[in-house]
């Protein structure tokens, strides 16, 4: 793979104006306009939050195309939408829509359990999520130009995102320490391309931006990814889901700026209503945690 | 005193990592306190509607205006370019500062997003070509008697100066070519 070509190129850029802003769920036009007005650097389009996906049950898919075209019609920033993991059909749509980006994303029913979309050809770039270092590199090795811890989705519960941010951090930096001779070992090991084994070994960072995602209810979970390493936050149920989605935007997106202040964080997080409820991961069957769909 | 990247939101990292590889002290502000404590200032790439939201709600706007008003060299990439305008279409927010029109993801959603070969003038140095990062970029449609254009995409300009501003529609902190950089750096 060539991170020097062109369209790689331009797909990492849009990835890299992200850095340092909120991605929002939102399901219609009215939920984007409010995501836009408290200042979200994108909003994510999908038929239902992660938080109803869950408690409702059902094969979640796409959003409907009517839903994308109506929110890319009410908002100027860019317009990101989840497809299946492995739906080509999906993700082709999707760039016929031209939609900014576009997410494989586990919160939807996987359309394939084996394999996930090649996605160098597409001239629309790809966000896709891990929970350890070789997922990510598997990922951007398929062509993903930014790369999202999972966390849990819906759950509104940071503790699956704090381990898959520490998990991956902790096995950059192992990659940097390690010998030239270890390097094919640890790629055999991580079940991660060689060559960009390589790159993290050498550059101690993922040649494409690493944001985070799953589980953010709070101006503090989202100022906690960022002290994790963290460069940008996608927040999902955890906006619509709470009782004041308005204000909870405005105060998460000031969090990821302002995330080193602990003061403005009190300012921050002061007054904003009840957050969404929160669920016990240790309480989730394995069938029901959507980060250990995808591999 | 260092020079400073707004920090508020978009690639400002890459700006601090350019200005940086030129041997310039380079800080990022998020606050009027670490405004006030530079010498020049880079307005970076990003969402112009998310960095005005934050800009408005710090009480940043009216520093920032005084700032470069007052002359202190500025750098604006992309959305940069949309805050300093003097208009902006679809309309929006801006300091006014910079005599041109814009109009925002002029080429297009992400798909037009482009790396496109422009023609520079001599003022960048030599070759007299110059590799340009478009990202939603927006398009500058109209420039006042006071701003020299110094770099071309086809017939549109794409790179400006007037006084002490440097304006990109581009990203040059995205290439290797750090001419544009050089020629803020003297400005300081």
């Amino acid at each position: 793979m060539r991170f020097d070509d062109p369209q790689f190129r331009v797909k990492v850029g849009l990835a890299e104006m992200l850095k340092g802003g909120v991605i929002m769920d939102v399901t219609n036009a009215e939920q984007a306009r409010i995501a836009e007005e408290a200042g979200a650097a994108a909003v994510m389009a999908l038929e239902r939050v992660p938080a109803d996906i869950r408690a409702e049950g059902g094969v979640a898919r796409m959003s409907p195309v009517s839903k994308i075209r109506e929110i890319q019609q009410t908002v100027s920033i860019p317009v990101m939408a989840k497809c299946r993991i492995g739906h080509v059909a999906e993700a082709k749509i999707l760039e016929a829509m031209e939609v900014d980006f576009i997410d494989e994303s586990e919160v939807l029913t996987p359309a394939d359990e084996e394999n996930h979309v090649y996605k160098h050809p597409f001239k629309v770039p790809f966000v896709c999520g891990c929970r350890n270092l070789g997922e990510a590199l598997r990922r951007i090795g398929e062509g993903a130009a930014m790369i999202r811890t999972k966390g849990e989705a819906g759950s509104g519960n940071i503790v699956e995102a704090v381990r898959h941010l520490r998990t991956v951090q902790r096995q950059i930096r192992t990659l940097t320490i390690l010998d030239e001779h270890e390097l094919m070992a640890e790629a055999k090991e991580l079940g991660a391309p060689f060559e960009l084994v390589r790159y993290v070994a050498e550059n101690g960072k993922l040649p494409v931006p690493n944001f985070a995602a799953g589980g953010v209810a709070t101006p503090a979970d989202a100022a906690l990814c960022m002290m994790l390493g963290a460069e940008s936050v996608f927040v999902g149920s955890g906006i619509f889901k709470s009782s004041d989605p308005a204000n909870r935007a405005r105060a998460v997106v000031a969090a990821v700026t302002h995330w080193q202040d602990a003061a403005k964080l009190v300012e921050i997080s002061a007054g904003l209503g009840e957050p969404m409820s929160g669920l016990d991961i240790a309480k989730l069957t394995p069938e029901e945690m959507l980060s250990r769909r995808g591999w | 005193m260092p020079a400073g990247v707004l920090a508020l939101q978009g690639d400002f990292e890459a700006h601090i990592l350019t200005l940086r590889r030129l041997g310039i002290d380079a800080v990022p502000v998020r606050t009027a306190g670490e405004l006030a404590a530079v010498d020049a200032l880079v307005l970076p790439g990003g969402e112009s509607t998310t960095m005005l939201k934050l800009a408005g709600e710090e009480g940043l706007l009216e520093p920032l205006r005084g700032t470069i008003a007052d002359g202190r060299p500025v750098l604006a990439t992309c959305a940069g370019v949309v805050l300093l305008a003097r208009e902006v279409e679809p309309r929006q927010r801006s300091l006014g500062l910079l005599d041109v029109a814009v109009l925002r993801n002029a080429y297009g959603r992400q798909i037009a997003s482009a790396v496109v070969p422009l023609r520079v003038a001599p003022a960048l140095g030599e070759p007299p070509a110059m590799e340009g990062v478009f990202i939603r970029a927006p398009r500058i449609t109209r420039t006042g008697a006071g701003v020299e254009v110094l770099a071309w995409r086809d017939e549109d300009p794409v790179l400006v100066r007037q006084g002490t501003i440097l304006a990109a529609t581009f990203h040059p902190e995205l290439t290797d070519d750090l001419r544009v950089h050089r020629l803020f750096a003297a400005s300081l």
